[in-house]
């Protein structure tokens, strides 16, 4: 068993307390924003200038003035605000941001993460996501356990070019949570159906299974019986 | 009088000329100045260094002056979105340089310019492959690279209301780097969706103050942009 990407969304915005400044990644972080419950107060920070930015814009409601990081036009909640990319990013590298939570390619046992640059990428992009994992208060990482061949992502060292040294906080992944600390990763959760040596095969770094290690309880509706390619 | 009206961005973008630093406005088409990057593709000035988040669009605005080989070099953080053809294609054939900056980084070099500075230190990109070259300190027990301010020819940029002393107020996600854009070049246009008479911008509202702008010029929206529902204003 493992988590649907909705599940390991899920599972994110379970951990997002009320009143936090957060700022989601493109992919599997943009789900986020969908599992926030009515009523608790956490505000959505967008690099290009929105702090409390609701949803998707409904089609025939869009503004062209008004869009996300990742181009998709979008809405805001009630007491949001506009500003330059200059403030935008003081409140990145500022450590004003409490969580970014991006999408990434690996995560080495030190909290090294590798998220802009793929191996056959001939031209090369970083946008904010060097400045999100350098400043961000917290850095959570979704991603799935192991590549669409198999392979995992969590590895003792990476191999791909770093966006930053030492930033990852928290690893979600549709088969576990595991924590960064200054003595290695620590797995908290496994998904349903696991065990913590079935995560353990599926990564490369060693894990501490934490003494209050657990099922992740989540909805059966974010179940899926394969893991996610 | 004082007046910063131009009739027309043909007579905007007249002055750049071969080999110009050009500012150029806008995350995605919040603040992007789409007519004046049209005229400036018409007015023909080549070897092109244009400092923007990304790469533009296919063959449209900086898409097409990338195609029609006028930019030299693109200073970006974000040129890799696979829309945009026109900069992979130079790009992988060698005719365009790319200088590869996060966009904070980008964001504030371009400030720090207009704010008369020689650079700051960042800790973003310390120990990685973006540090190389540069110099590095560690500052309060963190490591941190040196920037050095980003001064430019020209700044264009888009802007919601303006007037002719070249007070600017933008509208929602407009303000992105146009709003430091504006202080860090020579020669400044923003292209305006309404000219306003002095005093109709609102002092607290004023987002760009006049003494950064040179020029302003009244546009009309492109169709395209205008498909787009404008809900609430």
């Amino acid at each position: 068993m493992s988590l649907t990407r909705d599940g390991i969304a899920y599972r994110v915005a379970c951990d997002l307390p009320e009143g936090s400044y957060v700022n989601l990644g493109i992919g599997i972080p943009t789900l986020v924003s969908g599992y926030i419950p009515a009523g608790k107060d956490v505000f959505f920070h967008s690099e290009n200038g929105i702090l409390g930015m609701g949803g998707l814009a409904a089609p025939g409601k869009e503004d062209a003035d008004l869009i996300n990081a990742g181009k998709q036009y979008v809405t805001l909640n009630p007491g949001a605000s506009f500003f330059d990319h200059p403030t935008s990013f003081s409140m990145i590298r500022g450590g004003h941001i409490n969580y970014a939570v991006l999408g990434a390619l690996e995560v080495a046992a030190n909290g090294d993460m590798a998220n802009w640059r793929t191996p056959g990428e001939k031209v090369p992009g970083v946008g904010g996501a060097m400045d999100l994992a350098f400043g961000a208060e917290n850095v959570l990482v979704t991603m799935t356990h192991v590549t669409n061949k198999g392979k995992p992502k969590i590895l003792n060292k990476c191999t791909l070019p770093l966006t930053a040294p030492h930033c990852v906080k928290r690893i979600y992944t549709d088969m576990a949570v595991v924590d960064v600390t200054p003595e290695g990763l620590v797995l908290r959760e496994f998904a349903p159906g696991l065990d913590p040596q079935a995560v353990q095969a599926r990564t490369d770094a060693q894990l501490r299974v934490a003494p209050d290690c657990r099922e992740m309880n989540l909805p059966a509706k974010f179940h899926v019986a394969q893991p996610a390619a | 009088m004082v007046d910063k009206t131009l009739a027309t961005v043909k007579e905007a973008v007249a002055p750049v000329f071969d080999g110009a630093v050009i500012l150029l406005g806008g995350f995605g088409d919040p603040g992007l100045p789409g007519q004046l990057l049209e005229a400036l593709r018409l007015q023909g000035a080549k070897n092109l260094t244009v400092v923007h988040n990304g790469s533009g669009g296919g063959v449209h605005s900086l898409g097409g002056l990338i195609h029609d080989g006028k930019v030299k070099k693109l200073i970006a953080s974000f040129p890799s979105n696979p829309g945009n053809q026109s900069f992979q294609e130079k790009y992988l054939k060698g005719e365009v340089e790319l200088e590869l900056v996060p966009q904070g980084t980008l964001a504030e070099r371009i400030r720090a310019a207009g704010a008369g500075l020689g650079g700051f230190f960042t800790p973003t990109g310390a120990g990685t492959d973006l540090a190389a070259g540069k110099e590095a300190r560690v500052i309060d027990g963190r490591e941190m690279i040196f920037e050095k301010a980003l001064h430019a020819d020209f700044a264009f940029v888009r802007a919601y209301k303006g007037d002719r002393l070249g007070n600017l107020t933008y509208r929602m996600a407009m303000r992105n780097f146009n709003v430091p854009m504006c202080t860090a070049a020579k020669h400044v246009v923003a292209e305006i969706d309404e000219l306003v008479p002095v005093g109709g911008i609102d002092p607290e509202d004023v987002h760009t103050p006049g003494i950064f702008v040179d020029h302003v010029v009244e546009i009309v929206r492109h169709p395209e942009y205008l498909k787009i529902t404008t809900e609430g204003r």
